[in-house]
């Protein structure tokens, strides 16, 4: 054990008060291509392993690797949209290291040559703020395979008897975007970290450059923090917590650093510099390997894929086809929709973007598709804990109930069971309302006969109303409403009960 | 003067897992050793005006079509593991207990 795990926690309020967190974040996504980085096997999530494998992935003697252009497209586009300079010319280079899921003994990176660098992103935190982080580079590279790890009580490396690999992964494209040192993120710096990881994983799935997928490894985060005395005080040393894979992870593993690390310099000690594994389950990190500055790689220029040089041309069009980002794509959509940007918010954080965009081009006012998914789905989606988009009703089936509902057909009441039919899978909002026999009473007659039904029931509250309160009258409507099974149309219900009475 | 050891030779070799015998052992050292020689004499010509080379071709832009071809069979695969398990590499403890 090290002096640095035995140190208490200070609280996290405490630590800010007395520290300046520093932030530096690496993140890795997996490109979407159909192969490989260098060659040409397949790339498809969930194979059986080793299916997904040629003799370059494999690194066999005298495989010879050839690079995936739209790759490297694809890594120009995360580039321009990270507002970097595109290298006129950059090389691959060995990244020399020992590890099973290594089968060639290096990485295929790039070192002193990526192909995107200076660049930034602004981002913008829950309270609508606006943060910008520095770029400094975005590189290219492949994924290395999977290791499991077989013997021992927990599955972990630690404590196994021995391990199999996977080489499917190894030598999917990949690209690393590197942060300059975030400063001035202050007591924020956790949510800083979450919302710029946030932000790349919503810029991947724009670019359509991933499928960007946290749950399945696409985008993963290596966290750096250090703190220091004041903001005025040179960087303090860092720790790199590895492999954080969910945005509420990246979070966390700010916050539980920014503890850890003010209860090891308020003991006097020195913070080690090292990797730190996160742990799910507690929210802790714990020491991984240490970690020197004087670890080496033995970078070396790949010699056997010659370097790429996109041309200016190339890159401009690339420019040129670049989708609306995402930034600019809530404005226009607030915009369009009037929403407040408290309302936007909250549609943003609630993953709800797409699925009102969806809605409404399907027919319906952005004020009833925000009224449907913000509020009744919502509200089902809390209560299931999941994602609104995994609930089983699609855009175009709210904008047909919201239709049922503005053209008189249902009302607002009968439109939650109708809900209820379509997510219990009996089909379209149409269908269920005629299948249950849903739709609103408006034959007069049949209205009649229940509200005289009503009123005979309930001289006292007719004699009131005569009298000139018409306070009472809800209770009639009530009645009739309840005989209806909530099917009537209130207000025509009220007119005729008023009529009937002779008021 | 020799600047690579037999030790050296036999060393590498067992990181490599590659089983040289006695012989093979001494006659790599003369020939590594002729090697690094070599290398270093160039070193000596390459001074600090002499731009590294990377690449001895003057290519760029060698790029393949991103499209699918057919994997290497899994059982050609693993043909050169030494151990196996459910269609993947076995290998020894990466690291010891904590």
């Amino acid at each position: 054990m090290t002096a640095a795990t035995t140190t208490g926690l200070v609280s996290y309020e405490d630590a800010v008060r007395r520290y300046d967190p520093v932030l530096g974040i690496e993140v890795h996504v997996e490109l979407g291509t159909l192969t490989k980085m260098f060659c040409a096997a397949e790339v498809a999530y969930g194979g059986e392993p080793n299916t997904q494998v040629t003799p370059v992935s494999l690194g066999l003697p005298g495989a010879l690797p050839v690079v995936n252009g739209k790759a490297v497209e694809y890594a120009i586009r995360i580039g321009l949209a990270l507002n970097c300079t595109i290298a006129e010319s950059c090389r691959f280079a060995r990244k020399n290291y020992f590890y099973p899921d290594v089968p060639k003994n290096f990485q295929t990176s790039q070192y002193d040559e990526p192909i995107a660098y200076d660049g930034w992103i602004d981002v913008e935190l829950d309270d609508g703020a606006v943060f910008r982080v520095e770029i400094e580079r975005a590189h290219m590279e492949e994924d290395a395979g999977k290791n499991t790890h077989v013997g021992g009580a927990t599955g972990r490396i630690q404590g196994a008897e021995y391990s199999l690999v996977d080489y499917n992964r190894a030598g999917i494209p990949l690209v690393e975007i590197v942060t300059r040192p975030i400063e001035g993120a202050g007591d924020r710096a956790p949510e800083v970290a979450r919302a710029y990881v946030q932000t790349l994983r919503d810029l991947f799935r724009a670019l359509d450059v991933s499928e960007a997928r946290m749950e399945r490894g696409n985008v993963r985060a290596d966290v750096n923090l250090s703190l220091r005395p004041t903001p005025e005080s040179p960087l303090g040393t860092r720790t790199e917590t590895k492999n954080v894979n969910s945005f509420r992870s990246v979070e966390r593993a700010v916050r539980y650093e920014v503890s850890r690390q003010a209860g090891v310099l308020d003991a006097g000690l020195p913070v080690i510099q090292e990797t730190r594994h996160f742990h799910e389950e507690d929210g802790t990190t714990s020491s991984g390997r240490v970690k020197s500055d004087a670890e080496d790689y033995r970078y070396f220029p790949e010699p056997d894929l010659v370097p790429v040089a996109p041309s200016r041309e190339w890159v401009e069009e690339i420019r040129a086809a670049l989708p609306e980002l995402p930034t600019a794509r809530r404005r226009r959509l607030q915009g369009e929709w009037g929403y407040a940007d408290a309302e936007m918010r909250d549609v943003v954080n609630a993953g709800a973007i797409d699925l009102i965009e969806a809605t409404v081009a399907a027919g319906t006012s952005a004020a009833g598709a925000r009224k449907w998914w913000m509020g009744e789905l919502a509200r089902r989606a809390k209560q299931d804990e999941v994602a609104l988009e995994v609930l089983s009703v699609t855009p175009a089936q709210i904008a047909q109930l919201q239709g049922l509902v503005e053209s008189g057909r249902i009302n607002d009441k009968i439109a939650r069971q109708v809900l209820d039919g379509t997510l219990a899978g009996e089909g379209d909002p149409e269908g269920v309302v005629v299948a249950r026999g849903l739709e609103v009473v408006s034959d007069d007659g049949a209205l009649l006969t229940a509200i005289d039904e009503a009123l005979a029931a309930q001289p006292d509250i007719v004699e009131k109303v005569r009298g000139g309160n018409q306070g009472p009258v809800g209770a009639i409507i009530g009645a009739v409403m309840k005989a209806t099974k909530g099917q009537a149309d209130a207000k025509r219900v009220r007119e005729l009960v008023l009529d009937r009475i002779g008021q | 003067m020799s600047t690579i050891s037999r030790d050296e030779v036999a060393r590498v070799a067992a990181l490599a897992r590659i089983d040289l015998r006695t012989d093979e052992v001494d006659r790599l050292a003369g020939e590594l050793d002729v090697i690094v020689e070599s290398i270093a004499r160039i070193s000596e010509v390459a001074t600090a005006d002499v731009p590294a080379t990377s690449h001895p071709l003057p290519l760029t832009n060698v790029f393949r079509d991103d499209v699918p071809e057919a994997p290497l069979p899994v059982e050609d695969v693993l043909a050169g593991a030494p151990q196996q398990e459910n269609g993947r590499f076995a290998v020894p403890q990466i690291l010891g207990e904590e």
